[in-house]
């Protein structure tokens, strides 16, 4: 071995040596849940309560209705999910960051391994839909290279190859919630939070987007799902956890809606 | 930060300013005002503090000695005034000097003052100068009180109203130019806040998809230094000319052959540097007040 050789080598156990040093604040070793929450209460500034106290692990794989009545707090839980919002108190790790003691400088880096559907698909109009799906990465200094190569491939995973030029308002609903679903899976992360997503569709458009969503958590991505839809909890049998006045009331494998429309 | 991200910032903070059309037009309007004043009361200011600090350097206090002292009081006196504390240098000047040199200020008219030549009715005098011209008034009433002095002259008044009038033009242009810049630093501060909202969802979906803030800031930053530099330009324009003209006017003029101003190489440029800078710090100060407001990344 040369001089070369064992400098480089040195320079790697240091490097790796740091990494793990400066990683272990936030994640802790061995086996643990892609969500956790423990005891999580959700006060707003207001006096507002929206969560009594929430205990939940998901496993990473699953695939996660989050349902319940409005004004529940299905959607400051969805909002813990990606630290729009932070929890008065407990313990809440995603993807071993924990976000209780999470700085505000690695919430970027967090939110880099969380992709996010909203209903209003929240696509940028005056961008053509290759653009919008592009911007996801361009805002996180990717190199132009893979940009163009990692869009195409999600532009292929939704169906949507032969849009790419097309401007948002050019395509029909399914089609927009397409190209959001694309933006948030292209940088390929461990969990995708949807919060109703098929809200804004027709029944038969939100199927497809259902099977879309299903070949994304059969690639290993955990998928969090909030919805009002019974004919689609009920139809695509997975977890449901309800939650009724800020607390998880119900929490089953293969579960049924339980609400009546 | 990588080169490729530093041409996207540019590109992004160049675009929201054309994107803001008028409110662009009025910061850049506000930023233009400003510095064109800035500019002027700096030469003025500057100049004036130029030639009240040359003629303070000039000041000296001629010391008349009495008609009757004789040679032994005239070097006495010397001695004393040597003694004083502050006095940097004495120098003596007979009385056939001093007509001397009275003729040949006076130019051609002096010529009337040949025929004293046989009978001088001028002092002799001693020329002395203060180590600070500030103590000059002092030393002056110290010189008054000692034996054989006729009267001492100096040139108190010129020197304290161009002080005077310097210190008012000082305040007043320093209030201006503050108000000015705070209101072109709010017009900017308020231009970038339109930006800031026009691209509310942008930026939104930036933060979810885990772009830095410091990366979401940058454009805000390059349009508010683009907007600071941009209304810099006519004042260094205005500066360059302007002041080229007046410098040549005011040495070629025999008029004006009193005042003597900075030469425009360098000052001009010194000036356009400070505009250019203070343009570039208004821009940025304004861009930083809105995203910090406005931008809770």
């Amino acid at each position: 071995m040369t001089k070369n050789h064992i400098y480089f080598i040195k320079c790697v156990v240091i490097i790796h040596h740091l990494t793990e040093v400066r990683v272990s604040k936030t994640i802790y070793k061995g086996d643990y849940f892609m969500i956790e929450m423990e005891n999580v209460y959700k006060t707003y500034p207001n006096g507002v309560t929206a969560l009594n106290g929430v205990n939940v692990k998901i496993d990473q794989g699953e695939f996660v209705y989050i349902v319940g009545p409005s004004g529940a707090g299905k959607s400051t839980f969805v909002k813990l999910m990606y630290r729009e919002e932070k929890p008065s108190s407990g313990k809440i790790m995603i993807n071993n960051y924990d976000l209780m003691e999470i700085k505000e400088k690695e919430i970027p880096f967090f939110r880099r391994n969380v992709g996010v559907v909203f209903q209003d698909f929240k696509l940028l109009p005056k961008m053509t839909i290759y653009e919008n799906i592009a911007f996801a990465l361009e805002v996180i200094e990717e190199s132009p290279r893979n940009i163009r190569k990692r869009v195409m491939e999600v532009l292929e995973t939704v169906g949507l190859k032969n849009k790419a030029r097309f401007t948002p308002n050019e395509l029909s609903g399914g089609e927009q919630q397409r190209v959001s679903i694309a933006r948030a899976i292209i940088n390929h992360p461990k969990i995708v939070i949807a919060d109703e997503p098929t809200g804004n569709l027709d029944p038969e458009t939100s199927l497809e987007i259902m099977k879309t969503f299903e070949s994304i958590n059969a690639s290993g991505t955990t998928v969090l799902m909030a919805t009002h839809s019974k004919s689609i909890v009920n139809r695509f049998k997975k977890r449901v956890i309800a939650i009724e006045s800020g607390l998880i009331v119900r929490d089953e494998h293969r579960g049924e809606y339980g609400y009546e429309v | 930060m990588k080169f490729r991200t530093l041409t996207r910032h540019l590109k992004v903070g160049s675009k929201n300013i054309i994107r803001n059309g008028w409110m662009t037009v009025a910061s850049i309007g506000a930023v233009t005002t400003t510095l064109i004043l800035v500019a002027a009361f700096l030469a003025l200011m500057l100049n004036l503090n130029e030639m009240a600090v040359n003629i303070e350097d000039d000041v000296e206090i001629k010391t008349l000695i009495d008609l009757t002292a004789t040679e032994e009081d005239v070097l006495a006196l010397g001695e004393q005034l040597k003694q004083i504390d502050g006095v940097d240098t004495v120098v003596f000047s007979s009385n056939d000097e001093e007509l001397e040199s009275l003729i040949s200020g006076m130019g051609d008219q002096g010529n009337a003052w040949q025929m004293f030549e046989q009978d001088n009715p001028l002092n002799h005098v001693y020329v002395v100068r203060a180590t600070d011209p500030q103590n000059t008034e002092t030393i002056a009433n110290e010189i008054t009180a000692l034996n054989h002095v006729d009267r001492v002259v100096f040139g108190k008044d010129v020197v304290e109203q161009l002080f005077q009038f310097n210190n008012y033009a000082r305040t007043i242009g320093l209030v201006l130019i503050v108000a000015l810049v705070f209101t072109a630093i709010f017009l900017i501060s308020n231009t970038i806040k339109i930006t800031i909202m026009a691209r509310s969802t942008e930026i939104g979906i930036m933060k979810l998809v885990g772009a830095t803030n410091g990366f979401i800031r940058w454009p805000f930053f390059i349009e508010g230094l683009l907007l600071g530099v941009l209304g810099s330009v006519i004042p260094i324009i205005s500066i360059l000319v302007g002041y080229y003209y007046l410098d040549s006017s005011v040495s070629g003029s025999i008029s004006f052959s009193f005042v003597e101003i900075l030469p425009f190489n360098p000052f001009a440029w010194q000036l356009a540097l400070i505009v250019i800078a203070i343009g570039a710090i208004i821009g940025v100060w304004g861009s930083v007040m809105s995203v910090r407001k406005f931008l809770k990344v």
